[in-house]
C-alpha cells in the first residue's frame, strides 16, 4: 500500500524547523512569564500569567499537536472542551460573586408583644383574615416599618 | 432501497479494496487513511475529556482561592519557583523530542524514532525526580493535604485555607504526575515496538496518538505552573 | 396486517443465511472476548435489564413500605428508617448509573447504529468491549457496596452528609466513577463512528434521526461525564483526606458540590431522554408510513437539546443557597430548553397526521411516549418556574416529574425500540397480542403510580420521607397498587420476549417496512452486517414503494 504523502493535509507540513522555532518561542515565553512574576502588578499578575500560558498552549496545540495542518474538526473538538469548561467556570463564578448581592428586603426584627417571661420571636408574618372574602392576603409589606 | 456493490477507490492509487495488504488494517475501515483519521479523531475526543477532568480541579481551585485569598497567597510561598520553572522547561523539551519522534516515525527513520522516544522518557523521569524532591520537602514541613496538614507558622491560625491549598496542590500535581507515569509506561511500550520496526510512513498511528497524549500532559503543566508557582 | 408495498426483502425473497452473528462462533469465550458490536449490544442488553430488574425490585419495596403511614405491614415493620434510606438510594443509583444512562445507547445503540450507517462495526471495536467491561466492573462494585451495607445518602450524594456518614460510600463512588468512564468511551466511539463510517452517499442530513439522537447523546457523554468523574474523586478525597472543598466543617462549600454534581447530572438526564426520542423518531414514521415532518428541525433540535442542557443545571439548586441572580438566570435558561422538546413533539404529531397508522406494539409504546413525555416535560416547566418551585421542590411533585420523563418516556421508548428491533436482533417475532396487553398494563400502572404523586407533592408530601401524615394515605395506596400493575406489565413483557426465543428463527428481514439500512440485512444479521457495502439511494423515511427491479 502506498504512502500517505500523495494525499492532502498535514503529512506534507510540519518539519524540524517549525518544531524548533516553536520550542524556542515556548522557552522565551516561559522566561517572560517567570520574569513577569517578579514585578508586582496586583491582580494583573494572574491575568498576565494565564494569558501567556494560553499563548503557550495554543502554540503547543497548533504546531506540536499538528492542529495547524489538521482537519478543522479536531481543533473544534478541543475548543469544545474549553468552551464547556468555560461554561462551568462562568456560571459558578456568577453564583459565587453574587451570593450576597441581593438581600431579602423584608428581613427585619419584628417584636410581637408576648406574655411576660416568654421568648420574643424574631420575625412574624401576619396571618390573613379568613373572613375577608375576595381580599388578597395581607402581605408582609403591610407590616413594614 | 437496494444494495449495490461498489468498488471503493483506495487513496494512493491501488485499484482494489486492499484489505489484506497492511497487517494493521482493520476490516471495518475502507482505507488506512480513514483508519488513521478516525484514530486521531478518537484521540482528540479523549483529549476533550481530559480538559474537562482537569478543568474541574481548576474550577475547584479557583473557588477555594476566592474563599481564602490570603491563606492561598501565603501558602504559595512554600513552593519553590525555580523547581517549577525547571519542570516546565523539561516538559517543553520533552514535547519537542516527542514531536520529533513522530516526525521520524513518519519518515521511516527507525533509529531516530527510538532515540527521540528515549529522550522523551528521560525528560519525563527528570520531571518526576524534581517532583520527588518537592514532595519530600512538603512532607517534612507538614504541608500536607486536608486533615494531615500539620505545619507551623501560618499567620491566620486555625484557618482551613492552608490545608485546602495543599489539598489542591497535591491533587492537581498528583493527578498530573499519574498521567506522567502512565505516559512513561506507554512511551516505553511504543519505544519497544519502534525498535522492532513496527512503524513506518504507512503506519505510525500509535506514535502520533501517544504524541497527542504527551502534549496534553505538557499543556496541563503549562497552566499548573503559573497558577501554583507564579502567583504572589 | 399487510402494509402497503414496502421496500426491503420480505420472507421468501432471499434465503436466510445459515450463519449469522449469533451462531458464527460458539462458546462463552467467543462472547466474552467478542469485538462484534452486535454481540456487545446483546451483552449490554442482558446487563442493563438485570440492573432494571434489581432497581425495580427496590422500587416495589419502597412503594410497599409507603403503603401505610407508619411503614407497618401486617403489624410488622417492613423497613426501618435507616434501611429505607438505603433502599431509595440504591433504587436511584442503580436505576440512574447502572441502567438508564447506558441502556439505550449501549444496547440498542450499539446494535443498530453501525447497521443504520451501513458500516461493518463501530469505529473502535476493542474500545467498545472495554466499555462493556468497565460497565460490568462498576456494576459489580455497586453490588458489592450493596452487600456491604449500602449507602444512605440518596443517589445525589449531597455533602456534608455524604462526606461524614458511614457505610461503603467510597466504594459506591468509585463504582460510579468507573461506570462514568464506560459511558465516556461509548460516546467517544459513537461520535467517531458517525463522523467516519457512514455509507457512501450518506451525508449528515441523510442519516436516520436515531443516529442524530445517539450522536447528540454521545456529545453530552463525552463532555459532561468527566466532570462527574472529578466530582466523585473530590468527594472520595474529602471523605478520606478531609481536603476541605465541600464540607463546611473543613472550610468547604456544600453548594459547590451541587454545582459540580449537577453540571454533569443535568446533561445526564438528556443522555437519558435523547436516545428515547431517537427511537420514537424511528417508530412514528415507520408506523405512520409517512416521512418525518420537519427532518432538519428534528436534527437541529437534537443537537440544541444537547448543547442547551449544559447551561441549566442550577435549576436543581434553586433553594440550595445559590445566589438569587444565578437562580433567576438558570430559571430563564430552563424555559429555553423546552423549545426543542416542543418542536420534537409537534413534529412527531405532524408526522402522524394523515399518516397510514398501524398499532403494533412498538407504535403503542410510541403513542404512550407522546402522552407521558408531554406530561413529564410540562411539569418540568412548572418546576423550572421559580415561584412554583419554591413550593414543589423536594416534594413528590419532583419525583412524579422525573419518573414521567425517565420512566414514562425513556423506558417506554426503550421498550418500544426493543420490540421494534427484536426481530432484527433475535430473528424471531414476539407475540403481538401479549405485547399489546402488556403495553396497556404498563401504561395504566405507570399513570396510577405516578400521576397520583403529582397530587401528593402539590399537597406537600416531601420526597425521601420514611413516613407521612394520615391524610396522604389514600394517594400513597393508589400509587402502590399502581406499582403492582406496572410491575405485572413489565414482567409479562419479559416473559413473552424470552418465550419468543424458543421459537424457530422465522422473522423476515423487514417485518415493519422500515426504510433505514438495518432492514436491508437479514434478521439476525450476518457477522459482518452486510454482504456488500450498501450505498444510500433514497432520502430517509421515504416510504414510496420501490419499483421492482429484480
Amino acid at each position: 500500500m502506498s504512502t500517505h504523502t500523495e494525499t492532502h493535509d498535514e503529512h506534507a507540513h510540519g518539519g524540524v524547523a517549525i518544531y524548533t522555532r516553536t520550542l524556542i518561542a515556548l522557552l522565551i515565553l516561559t522566561a517572560v512569564t517567570v520574569g513577569a512574576a517578579y514585578i508586582n502588578l496586583g491582580s494583573g499578575n494572574i491575568v498576565i500569567a494565564l494569558f501567556i500560558a494560553t499563548i503557550k498552549a495554543i502554540l503547543v496545540a497548533l504546531f506540536f499537536m499538528h492542529l495547524r495542518w489538521d482537519r478543522p474538526m479536531n481543533g473544534l473538538i478541543a475548543m469544545a472542551g474549553f468552551v464547556f469548561l468555560g461554561i462551568f467556570i462562568g456560571f459558578c463564578l456568577l453564583d459565587f460573586s453574587s451570593r450576597n448581592a441581593f438581600l431579602p428586603t423584608n428581613l427585619h426584627h419584628t417584636e410581637v408583644p408576648l406574655a411576660p417571661g416568654s421568648a420574643p420571636q424574631a420575625y412574624t408574618v401576619p396571618v390573613p383574615e379568613p373572613a375577608a372574602a375576595g381580599a388578597p392576603a395581607a402581605a408582609p409589606a403591610a407590616e413594614k416599618k | 432501497m437496494s444494495t449495490t456493490s461498489i468498488d471503493l477507490p483506495s487513496h494512493g492509487g491501488h485499484g482494489h479494496g486492499a484489505h489484506g495488504d497492511d497487517p494493521h488494517h482493520q476490516h471495518h475501515f475502507t482505507t488506512m487513511e480513514q483508519q488513521f483519521d478516525t484514530a486521531k479523531l478518537g484521540m482528540w475526543l479523549f483529549i476533550a475529556t481530559e480538559i474537562l477532568l482537569f478543568g474541574g480541579l481548576f474550577v475547584g481551585f479557583g473557588m477555594m482561592q476566592n474563599r481564602y485569598p490570603r491563606e492561598f497567597v501565603e501558602a504559595h510561598e512554600h513552593l519553590v519557583r525555580w523547581q517549577g520553572a525547571l519542570n516546565t522547561v523539561v516538559l517543553l523539551i520533552s514535547s519537542f523530542t516527542m514531536v520529533l519522534a513522530v516526525e521520524s516515525a513518519k519518515t521511516n527513520k527507525r533509529a531516530k524514532t527510538v532515540g527521540f522516544l528515549a529522550l522523551t522518557i528521560v525528560c519525563a523521569c527528570i520531571f518526576l525526580v524534581v517532583k520527588y524532591f518537592e514532595y519530600s520537602h512538603k512532607f517534612e514541613e507538614g504541608w500536607l493535604p486536608g486533615k494531615y496538614y500539620h505545619a507551623v507558622g501560618d499567620s491566620i491560625a486555625g484557618s482551613h485555607g492552608y490545608a485546602t491549598f495543599f489539598s489542591f496542590y497535591f491533587m492537581m500535581t498528583g493527578l498530573h504526575g499519574i498521567h506522567i507515569v502512565v505516559g512513561i509506561a506507554i512511551l516505553t511500550w511504543i519505544l519497544l515496538r519502534a525498535k522492532k520496526g513496527e512503524f513506518s510512513s504507512t503506519y505510525y498511528t500509535p506514535v502520533e496518538l501517544v504524541g497527542l497524549y504527551w502534549h496534553i500532559v505538557d499543556m496541563i503543566w503549562i497552566y499548573l505552573f503559573p497558577l501554583y508557582y507564579l502567583i504572589q | 396486517m399487510e402494509h402497503a408495498l414496502s421496500p426491503g426483502a420480505r420472507i421468501g425473497d432471499r434465503p436466510r443465511p445459515a450463519v449469522n452473528y449469533l451462531n458464527a462462533s460458539k462458546g462463552i469465550m467467543s462472547w466474552l472476548g467478542t469485538v462484534d458490536h452486535k454481540r456487545i449490544g446483546i451483552m449490554y442488553l442482558v446487563g442493563v435489564l438485570t440492573a432494571f430488574l434489581m432497581g425495580g425490585c427496590f422500587a416495589l419495596l419502597i412503594r410497599l413500605s409507603l403503603l401505610t403511614p407508619t411503614h407497618m405491614l401486617f403489624g410488622k415493620v417492613l423497613l426501618t428508617a435507616e434501611q429505607y434510606n438505603r433502599v431509595f438510594t440504591l433504587h436511584g443509583a442503580i436505576m440512574v448509573f447502572l441502567f438508564i444512562i447506558p441502556a439505550i445507547p449501549a444496547s440498542l445503540g450499539n446494535f443498530v447504529l453501525p447497521l443504520m450507517l451501513g458500516a461493518k462495526d463501530v469505529a473502535f471495536p476493542r474500545l467498545n468491549l472495554f466499555s462493556f467491561y468497565l460497565w460490568l466492573t462498576g456494576a459489580i462494585m455497586a453490588i458489592v457496596a450493596m452487600v456491604l451495607g449500602a449507602v444512605d445518602t440518596g443517589w445525589t450524594f449531597y455533602t456534608p452528609y455524604s462526606t461524614t456518614t458511614d457505610g461503603p460510600v467510597t466504594l459506591m463512588i468509585l463504582a460510579v466513577f468507573i461506570l462514568g468512564f464506560s459511558s465516556i468511551f461509548t460516546g467517544l466511539n459513537f461520535i467517531a463512528t458517525v463522523h467516519k463510517l457512514r455509507a457512501p452517499g450518506m451525508g449528515w442530513f441523510d442519516m436516520p434521526l436515531f443516529i442524530w439522537g445517539i450522536y447528540a447523546t454521545a456529545v453530552i457523554q463525552v463532555m459532561a461525564t468527566p466532570v462527574l468523574g472529578i466530582t466523585l474523586v473530590l468527594l472520595a478525597l474529602e471523605r478520606s483526606f478531609g481536603i476541605g472543598i465541600f464540607d463546611p466543617k473543613l472550610g468547604g462549600d456544600p453548594v459547590l458540590f451541587q454545582h459540580f454534581f449537577w453540571f454533569y447530572s443535568h446533561p445526564a438526564v438528556y443522555i437519558m431522554i435523547l436516545p428515547g426520542m431517537a427511537i420514537i423518531s424511528e417508530l412514528i414514521p415507520t408506523f405512520s408510513r409517512k416521512t418525518m415532518f420537519g427532518y432538519r428541525a428534528m436534527a437541529y433540535a437534537s443537537v440544541s437539546l444537547a448543547l442547551v442542557s449544559f447551561i441549566v443545571w442550577g435549576h436543581h439548586m434553586f433553594v440550595a443557597g445559590q445566589s438569587q441572580l444565578a437562580t433567576v438566570v438558570f430559571s430563564a435558561l430552563t424555559f429555553l430548553v423546552a423549545i426543542p422538546s416542543g418542536i420534537k413533539v409537534f413534529n412527531w404529531l405532524g408526522t402522524m397526521y394523515q399518516g397510514n397508522i398501524s398499532f403494533e406494539t412498538p407504535m403503542l409504546y410510541a403513542i404512550s411516549f407522546l402522552i407521558l413525555f408531554a406530561i413529564g416535560g410540562l411539569t418540568g416547566i412548572f418546576l423550572g418556574t421559580l415561584s412554583t418551585d419554591v413550593h414543589l421542590t423536594d416534594t413528590y411533585f419532583v419525583v412524579a416529574h422525573f419518573h414521567y420523563v425517565m420512566m414514562g418516556s425513556t423506558v417506554i421508548a426503550f421498550i418500544g425500540g426493543l420490540h421494534y428491533w427484536w426481530p432484527k436482533m433475535t430473528g424471531r417475532m414476539y407475540n403481538e397480542n401479549w405485547g399489546r396487553i402488556a403495553c396497556g398494563l404498563v401504561f395504566i400502572g405507570f399513570n396510577m403510580t405516578f400521576f397520583t404523586q403529582f397530587f401528593l407533592g402539590s399537597q406537600g408530601m416531601p420526597r425521601r420521607y420514611y413516613n407521612y401524615p394520615d391524610q396522604f394515605q389514600h394517594l400513597h395506596a393508589v400509587s402502590t397498587v399502581g406499582s403492582w400493575i406496572l410491575g405485572l406489565g413489565l414482567f409479562i413483557t419479559l416473559a413473552y420476549l424470552l418465550a419468543s426465543l424458543r421459537k424457530p428463527m422465522d422473522a423476515p428481514d423487514n417485518p415493519w417496512g422500515g426504510t433505514t439500512m438495518e432492514w436491508l440485512t437479514s434478521s439476525p444479521p450476518i457477522e459482518h452486517n452486510f454482504e456488500e457495502q450498501p450505498v444510500l439511494e433514497r432520502e430517509p423515511y421515504d416510504y414510496r414503494p420501490v419499483v421492482a427491479s429484480k
